[in-house]
């Protein structure tokens, strides 16, 4: 039944096709078992249209793109926006690298046209209006939180723009998120969360879990290997861990019910592909159930891997029970951490309110092959960063940046932010350290809970890493969605993005208790006071009779004659 | 003593001291879902430690971090349980691995949990501080850290000697005195009463009879245990060396005494289960209590309000001296001659307090460095251990002081003037006022032992009273015999009197830790007593002996 509806709609939206541009919609969901017992899953929902965002003529006649989404980026002359929220962090050392990466909190990035006269402005106002569609705190960003990466954020969409005036760039590592988040997202999708994979996405389990993110990632895309005419794209991310010990029972073997209390029964019928992936190139000993006969090769972050396909749009993957609930088992591994090529850490040292120190240690574990890594750290005016202390080693020998690009803060309207091009040796550390002194806010300026301490943003580290398979270069292969998000230019490395842990950092903050308040009102009472009655009895009066000048006898006689008083 | 002066015994010693199963509790953590780490580290002590037997001390601490769900690992809390030789401590690793096991399978966290075994206990803990913040106070080697948790909210040490406990012992004293957050004493209160398990501070149960004479000299005898402890500025726990990173900590301990009511381990998880539930809801540090405190029982503590009045009169008997000498020395007497005319004595000069000074000083600089730096030469020397010559080597410099004021006058120029005491008195006055001001604010014990001895003698001594007399009187009442007298009073409220020569031993031996402390932790109370409490008791010496 599935099939004949979505036989249905398509020739619907064939007979559409001479008035309205194409539009095409295709869902995903990838499964990874994870080395430490612990599963991934990772939906990508995308929607590609072929309207002309950027042109004259307004877009009005919406089919499978959101409209909201769709009138913001006409409004606001977006040419790309990514953001991004997440609850957790993603352990690069136990679960390998995302998919998609993302730093917890919320990140918000958008490339703008050439068009914007005002850049801030309209940033301002796109948050804002970005803040009520995903009913995030997203009217937060402001002036001290945004930076203008020079390099570390390309636009990933065609396009050759490369002046960095017309990107903004903020984070905010507070932010929770929660189903209010997940809700407007789900209502982006053209099924909702009434059909195709959407349905797994119930929150009661999706926030049972150790890692959770949701992204939209909107850009413009070339429609053919030509690249005479763009498209628009939206991809939805989802990217959720469920964790072996307190989701799992402590048992290696999940199914789809027991990850989302769900199990699938149709696709989408809006969508052109409906496909579940499930990673089997890890484990020989790897039982999956139904079996598939589908099996397809993708190189994923440097390495070719092997996947069992479901395709949804073929009722055979339903089986009798018409309904898709697979099972996935395998032989435990040993409990050793993995060892990622590119992964980071960070910390504040030292102790005391005063002075701090933040440390970054950036670890390149390929055994021959040193690669570049770009660095970028946005930090709050409040942390005063002492440029000078700024000492970048790796192996005990000092690494020179071979780029720098530091912009310094302004107390109260923009944050410091340090960009480093740095050369990773092989099998190394590389450790960034820089100091910094706590500023003493004003009494306003403390949040409601001063004494939980103030966020730093996660650094970012963009790097292109030596890959140990060939790349695939083709970009108008019909690929896995999760394997294109990145545009790939050579065979031999691959981009990634790393992102540090925020910082907690506690500063120096005054009592803001009952006894505090009494203590300075006494003290103001008394300063006012005794200060006045002090000056008061010591100031001796005298009677001051300069003649006055030749003007201002005048001017006296003139207002004698008014009636007003004398100067 | 003397038992680490035998080179082949010392290698024994270092060979057994050298045995947590490190193997072994990472793979347990590891089998538990935590993600384990360790770090190595090791120390040469300034001279051998006779009451832990340790000198060159070499170890390694296990630590597991259990990841909040869904947290970005800005936050954390640690559970810790030192990890000593032998089987002290093994009840306390035992309920650390079983709380590890049954929190991995909980999702409510908020702050990743940090369980952390740690050798050589304060030496252990130190070094993974140390590592934890980067730091390096006291020349430790240490390996770095791998994994971390965000900035340590509040920790936990517990130290079990049996399965099962009669009760448990809350201790909260810190190095130099600092303490936690008096929101920690009261949660663990809260819980122990919640479960029901006897709980006590310094081994001293709560009592409700407060207007009873019993219970009134009970509550004082609790709060005097208290005030030495903190006053002795060491950690009296692994917790101790926290709370220098502003982490609110306490330790605590299970007792097993020959009370008839046992409490096992399940409930001392439960209990700690529930603290940490409650510390992981928090949203901001502890900070809403007090934080200079001291504790007659466990439900009742009194507030730097109200102790601090009390010092403050004891200073304000310096500040007043000053005053009268002040007075005295800018309206100078005059003096009639025989012959009617009226002489006014000369002012003294700079040199006739500044030698004292100086003197005095240096001689608390020899006090501070000589110990440990001359100890190859004293055991060269002398039949003793290198422990026996650190503290015998002080206590002969400390007496050698004392012969000072004989010899300082060869070197002033003159003779002493009724005007040069005063001076001196005055400027020693007010020298003892902004010390023992100091020392109150950062440690008030300390401050208020030292005020209560060195007061009144401060506020007497000139070189009119009778000397024998006064000169006892001074010794009675100088630093060194005050630690004397502190050990025994210590033991007595205690209720572990000791005889005379278990006395002397017990003072030989606080003094030697109190030097470890220093070099180890970085106790600040030696320099104290060394560099400025000591030369300013000389100068009142000093104006005893004025000629």
């Amino acid at each position: 039944m599935a099939i004949r509806r979505l036989k249905h709609t398509r020739t619907h939206a064939h007979a559409c096709m001479l008035q309205t541009p194409l539009d095409d919609f295709q869902e995903e969901l990838v499964i990874r078992p994870l080395h430490s017992g612990d599963i991934y899953a990772s939906f990508q929902f995308r929607t590609v249209w072929d309207a002309d965002f950027m042109g004259d003529q307004k877009v009005s006649h919406y089919r499978l793109f959101p409209k909201s989404l769709g009138q913001v980026i006409t409004k606001f002359s977006v040419r790309e926006l990514h953001i991004s929220f997440t609850q957790g962090y993603w352990r690069t050392m136990q679960w390998g690298q995302p998919y998609l990466p993302s730093p917890p909190g919320a990140e918000l990035w958008v490339w703008f046209q050439d068009t914007v006269t005002d850049v801030d402005g309209t940033w301002k106002e796109l948050t804002n209006v970005l803040s009520g569609i995903f009913c995030a705190s997203l009217n937060f960003i402001d002036s001290t939180n945004t930076v203008q990466p020079s390099a570390s954020f390309k636009p990933l969409g065609i396009g050759n723009v490369t002046d960095h005036s017309f990107l903004r760039y903020a984070t905010l590592p507070r932010e929770i998120v929660c189903t209010e988040n997940l809700t407007p997202w789900k209502k982006l999708l053209p099924c909702g969360s009434k059909a195709g994979l959407s349905v797994l996405l119930k929150s009661e389990k999706l926030f049972h879990s150790t890692f959770h993110s949701q992204a939209v990632h909107v850009r413009p895309v070339c429609q053919d290997p030509q690249c005479r005419t763009t498209s628009m794209e939206l991809r939805q991310t989802l990217n959720v861990v469920f964790d072996l010990h307190t989701s799992g029972q402590g048992k290696r073997e999940w199914s789809l019910f027991k990850m989302f209390s769900r199990t699938l029964t149709e696709a989408c019928p809006l969508a052109s592909s409906s496909k579940v992936y499930v990673d089997v190139t890890d484990n020989p000993q790897f039982e999956l159930s139904p079996a598939t006969p589908l099996l397809t090769q993708a190189v994923v972050l440097g390495d070719r891997r092997t996947y069992s396909v479901y395709d949804l749009t073929q009722q055979a993957s339903f089986g009798s029970s018409r309904s898709l609930n697979m099972l996935l088992r395998w032989k435990a591994a040993d409990g050793e951490m993995l060892r990622p090529l590119l992964h980071s850490e960070r910390y504040v040292a030292g102790y005391g309110l005063q002075a701090g120190e933040i440390h970054t240690l950036i670890y390149n574990h390929h055994p021959y092959r040193a690669f570049p890594v770009l660095l970028l750290s946005a930090v709050p005016w409040y942390l005063r960063l002492y440029i000078h202390t700024l000492t970048v080693s790796s192996k005990g020998k000092d690494n020179r940046p071979s780029y720098i690009h530091y912009q310094p803060s302004k107390d109260r309207e923009r944050p410091h932010l340090l960009e480093m091009l740095l050369q990773l040796p092989p099998n190394s550390v590389t450790e960034v350290t820089v100091e910094f002194e706590r500023a003493l806010l004003k009494w306003t300026e403390y949040t409601p809970d001063p004494n939980h301490g103030f966020y730093v943003g996660s650094s970012v580290i963009s790097a292109l890493v030596p890959s140990v398979v060939a790349m695939d270069t083709n970009s108008t292969l019909d690929r896995p969605l999760f394997s294109s998000f990145f545009p790939c230019k050579e065979e031999a490395s691959y981009f990634m993005r790393v992102y540090t842990e925020p910082l907690l950092v506690n500063l120096p903050t005054p009592d803001f208790s009952m006894p505090y308040n009494v203590i300075c009102l006494t003290c103001t009472v008394v300063a006012v006071g005794y200060g006045s009655l002090y000056n008061l009895l010591t100031r001796t009066f005298q009677v001051d009779e300069p003649s006055p000048g030749l003007a201002k006898r005048i001017a006296n006689v003139i207002r004698r004659f008014r009636g007003v008083p004398l100067l | 003593m003397g038992l680490l002066s035998d080179p082949n015994r010392r290698r024994a010693l270092i060979g057994m001291l050298t045995r947590m199963p490190v193997d072994w509790l990472v793979r347990t953590m590891q089998a538990r879902g935590l993600e384990v780490y360790t770090q190595r580290f090791s120390r040469k002590l300034p001279f051998p430690d006779e009451d832990k037997e340790r000198y060159m001390v070499k170890g390694t601490n296990v630590y597991g971090i259990l990841r909040a769900p869904r947290a970005p690992r800005t936050e954390a809390l640690v559970l810790s349980a030192p990890c000593s030789p032998g089987n002290e401590n093994n009840q306390a690793v035992g309920i650390l691995l079983g709380l590890a096991q049954y929190f991995r399978s909980q999702i409510y966290w908020a702050k990743d949990i940090i369980f952390l075994v740690n050798e050589h206990d304060l030496i252990g803990m130190q070094a993974w501080l140390e590592g934890y913040h980067h730091t390096n106070t006291t020349g430790m080697d240490w390996s770095p850290l791998q994994g971390r948790g965000g900035s340590i909210q509040a920790a936990l040490s517990l130290e079990l000697s049996s399965d099962v406990v009669t009760s448990l012992d809350l201790v909260l004293e810190g190095l130099n005195g600092q303490l936690p957050n008096l929101d920690l004493a009261n949660l663990f209160y809260a819980f122990c009463q919640k479960i029901g398990v006897l709980c006590t501070t310094q081994g001293k149960l709560p009592r409700n009879d407060w207007d009873t004479t019993s219970g009134y000299s009970h509550a004082v005898q609790t709060m005097m245990l208290m005030v030495l402890k903190q006053a002795s500025s060491r950690p009296w726990g692994d917790h101790g060396l926290f709370l220098r990173y502003h982490i609110e900590a306490a330790s605590i301990k299970g007792v097993n005494s020959f009370r008839p009511y046992k409490t096992d381990a399940t409930t001392v998880g439960r209990l700690l289960e529930g603290m940490y539930r409650k510390l992981n809801n928090l949203l901001e540090r502890l900070h809403q209590s007090y934080f200079f405190y001291l504790m007659p029982s466990l439900t009742r503590f009194v507030s730097i309000g109200y102790y601090m009045p009390a010092f403050g009169l004891l200073a304000l008997i310096l500040l007043l001296r000053a005053l009268d000498l002040w007075v005295q020395l800018s309206s100078p007497p005059t003096r009639t001659t025989e012959d009617g005319v009226e002489v006014v004595p000369a002012s003294p000069g700079v040199l006739s307090i500044l030698t004292p000074l100086v003197i005095s000083h240096l001689t608390g600089v020899a006090l501070y460095t000589l110990p440990v730096l001359s100890q190859e030469l004293a055991v060269e020397h002398f039949p003793v251990s290198e422990t026996e010559a650190v503290v015998l080597t002080a206590i002969a410099i400390y007496t050698a002081g004392l012969a000072l004021p004989h010899n300082t006058h060869r070197l002033l120029a003159g003779e002493g003037t009724e005007q040069g005491w005063k001076v001196l008195k005055l400027v020693a006055v007010l020298y003892l006022a902004v010390l023992l001001g100091c020392t109150a604010l950062i440690n008030f014990s300390l401050g208020f032992i030292l005020a209560l001895t060195l007061v009144p003698l401060a506020a007497f001594i000139t070189p009119h009273v009778p000397k024998t007399l006064s000169a006892v009187v001074m010794v009675i009442l100088s630093p060194g015999l005050t630690l004397l007298f502190a050990v025994f009073f210590f033991q007595e409220l205690q209720e572990t009197p000791v005889t005379l020569q278990e006395g002397w031993m017990l003072y030989l031996s606080v003094i030697s830790q109190g030097i470890l402390d220093h070099a180890l932790y970085g106790s600040l109370l030696y320099p104290l007593a060394a560099l400025l409490v000591y030369p300013c008791w000389l100068l009142f010496w000093n104006i005893l002996f004025w000629k």
